[in-house]
């Protein structure tokens, strides 16, 4: 019989993905409990059945690295280490929120575990995230910078942009769309000239093209691992396009209509990144004891900061007028 | 001393940075081995090399993108914006991502960064290439706003604009670029904030910024002459922050004020100053508060067009006299 477990990537590694993925997917659906509960208001952009990206890239990265994030970046958040409550509580609105309600959904920042911000203006992170790659080359350190988003991005000028800078500087950079099939309500393919929206340009930058899986965790580690690798030596940027869906719809307010019932059937069903890992960690001969263990783990995690965020209180109103500036005030005039 | 341009204070504002803080970087298009197009940056590529004067393509975004991004870091960029008018298409990086995020992240990101920009009219470059658009980021909140009138503020607000925590936009007036100034010191430092008096006088105040505030000390010194009438002139140096105590005190002085501006009438910023002074003066006003700005349309390019649209000298003093003598 093959050794399948100790390859490449291993049962610990492997253990630790299961675990990062189960806890993205458990914080997203508790996320979804308190719309429900009108605990959470305005927007929100779950991740739900693309958490093995996320996932793959929070096992990959040191600590010290640098991400970049949409909207739809409660994974991306807590797959680099932010507290669950730091993430819920940021939703609800509450002090322990990561900016005390200040941001909200789509701003999540956490600087100290990398967190360089979400970002809800299309594109725009992309060339942002050039500049952290362009410091640790500046200051001749060895951080990698990592900057995700989706299919629909491809289509604005910031990409492009991004991408042509990144290669003529050679910067230490991870581009990672996210090709869950639709930028919004629309199908990605009626509105991009080309078949795959990110590995059909990567040409046009002289970067290879890289299409990869993105429900499949141990692929998507490996494929990460790979890009981020190369950044660190020195060998420049690498833009990944991974395959994915999204479960529920774009935002809290669409049912996702606009998707044909059987597409969305199979890829719960057959292509879910979490089911099928768990599988895989079965048939890799991983004692089912400890696998539950690990859920138990994290659903008792995800109940306790649920707890504390609801106990935690709203913001006092004076902090509307604090850090517009860098002395903490809001003043104009003097 | 030593005669120092406007054009020439740039560069050496930039360099004495550079020289000071191994921070501090310079990113834009053409200004390293070309020197800029107005030549303000000439000398810099060969004192610090690539690393530090970097070539930028065509790209805005990229480039204020990636002078934000280092600034998250730690570092002090200073990104160049060829022409003020192309602001408009990376204005997402400055309004909503410059602007915003040290705020949405509860203060846990600073931006030190610096956009420098070449702005205003003059040159008869028509209505894409002579904007007066420091108003555009007056109205948002999170950026700082200066713009130089001399050699010798363009030296002291560059050094307080690079050591400043927040991003400053910094305009630079085309048509001051090759203004001429005698200069003891250029190491110096002038905070941001700060007006300055280019005019003493009790009848009336005249307000103006970069440009218009040379011009306005141009008529001040005709009203003085020729027309018995004695104006303080401000600089604001800055509008992002302003500095309304020293405006205040001047109109509790004369009683009367004409702000002049470059900006097309609609929300120009000196409809703000003007509020603020009813708010705060309104017992000590003579008279309205008046504008003098460029007429609410895009800028023309003829000689005889663009000359009668922006406010000239001769139209600040025709101002001011029919303001105190009814004339
Ligand atoms: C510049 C800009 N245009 C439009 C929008 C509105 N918008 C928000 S998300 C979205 C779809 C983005 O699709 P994609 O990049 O595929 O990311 P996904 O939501 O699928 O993760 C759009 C159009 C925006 N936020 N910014
Ligand atoms: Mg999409």
């Amino acid at each position: 019989m093959v050794d399948k477990l100790n390859d490449d990537i291993g049962e610990e590694k492997r253990l630790r993905l299961w675990e990062m993925m189960l806890k993205l997917r458990l914080v997203e659906k508790k996320a979804y409990d308190l719309f429900l509960q009108n605990l959470i208001k305005g927007t929100s952009h779950l991740a739900l059945g693309q958490e093995a990206i996320a996932g793959a890239f929070g096992v990959a990265l040191k600590q010290g690295d640098y991400t970049f994030c949409t909207y739809r970046g409660h994974a991306h958040t807590l797959a680099r280490g932010s507290s669950i409550e730091g993430v819920l509580g940021e939703l609800m609105g509450r002090q322990c929120g990561l900016m005390k309600g200040k941001g909200g959904s789509m701003h999540l920042t956490d600087v100290d575990k990398g967190v360089m911000g979400s970002y809800a203006i299309i594109g725009a992170h992309l060339t942002i995230a050039n500049g952290t790659a362009l410091a640790s080359k500046y200051n001749k350190t060895n951080e990698v910078s990592v900057c995700f988003f989706g299919d629909g991005t491809t289509n604005i000028g910031a990409f492009h942009e991004a991408l042509n800078m990144a290669k003529i500087w050679n910067l230490p950079i991870v581009f990672v769309c996210e090709n869950n099939l639709y930028m919004e309500y629309t199908p990605i393919h009626e509105v991009t000239a080309v078949e795959h929206p990110a590995a059909d340009r990567a040409g046009a930058y002289n970067l290879d093209k890289i299409i990869v899986d993105g429900n499949d965790a141990d692929e998507m580690l490996r494929t990460a691992e790979k890009a981020i690798s190369k950044a660190r030596e020195g060998k420049g940027p690498s833009l990944i396009e991974a395959k994915t869906y999204r479960h529920s719809g774009h935002s809290r307010a669409d049912p996702g209509k606009y998707r044909p019932d059987e597409e969305v059937k199979d890829w719960m069903e057959n292509k879910d990144p979490i089911k099928n890992y768990r599988a895989k960690l079965l048939d890799f001969n991983i004692n089912e004891k400890i696998i539950s263990e690990i859920e138990e783990k994290i659903k008792d995690q995800v109940e306790k900061a649920t707890e504390i965020s609801m106990a935690s209180p709203i913001p006092e109103i004076k902090e509307i007028y604090t850090d517009v500036w860098a002395n903490g005030g809001s003043e104009w005039h003097n | 001393m030593a005669q120092l341009t406007y054009r020439a204070s740039v560069s050496l504002a930039i360099a004495q940075s550079m020289r000071k803080d191994q921070k501090v970087f310079f990113i834009g298009e053409d200004v390293g081995a070309a020197g800029g197009v107005f030549k303000a940056t000439v000398g810099l590529l060969e004192e610090f090399g690539k690393e530090r004067v970097m070539d930028a393509p065509i790209s805005e975004q990229a480039i204020l993108g990636a002078a934000m991004g280092a600034a998250m870091t730690g570092l002090r960029p200073i990104a160049e914006i060829m022409f003020s008018d192309f602001l408009a298409v990376c204005w997402d990086i400055v309004a909503n991502q410059i602007a915003k995020t040290r705020y949405m992240s509860d203060g846990q990101i600073n931006i030190p960064l610096v956009i420098r920009t070449a702005n205003g009219g003059g040159s008869k470059f028509g209505a894409q290439h002579s904007q007066s658009l420091e108003n555009w980021s007056m109205m948002i909140p999170g950026l700082k706003v200066v713009a130089p009138s001399c050699p010798s503020d363009v030296l002291g607000l560059m050094d307080s604009a690079v050591k400043d925590p927040d991003p400053v936009i910094f305009y630079e007036h085309k048509s001051l670029y090759a203004f001429k100034e005698e200069i003891e010191q250029t190491d110096i430092s002038i905070p941001i904030g700060e007006a300055n008096m280019l005019h003493e006088g009790k009848d009336i105040t005249i307000i103006g910024l970069a440009l218009m505030a040379q011009r306005a000390k141009e008529a001040a010194l005709i009203l003085k002459d020729k027309h018995d009438i004695n104006a303080k002139v401000i600089d604001l140096r800055s509008l992002v922050p302003l500095d309304l105590q020293t405006i205040k005190k001047s109109v509790i002085e004369t009683g009367h004020v004409l702000t002049v501006e470059e900006n097309p009438r609609l929300c120009g910023w000196g409809a703000e100053i003007s509020s603020l002074i009813s708010e705060h003066c309104f017992k000590n006003l003579k008279g309205p508060v008046t504008r003098v700005t460029t007429p609410h349309v895009p800028l023309p390019s003829a000689d005889i067009l663009e000359d009668n649209t922006i406010p000239s000298v001769e139209l600040i003093v025709n101002e001011v006299i029919k303001k105190l003598k009814g004339e």
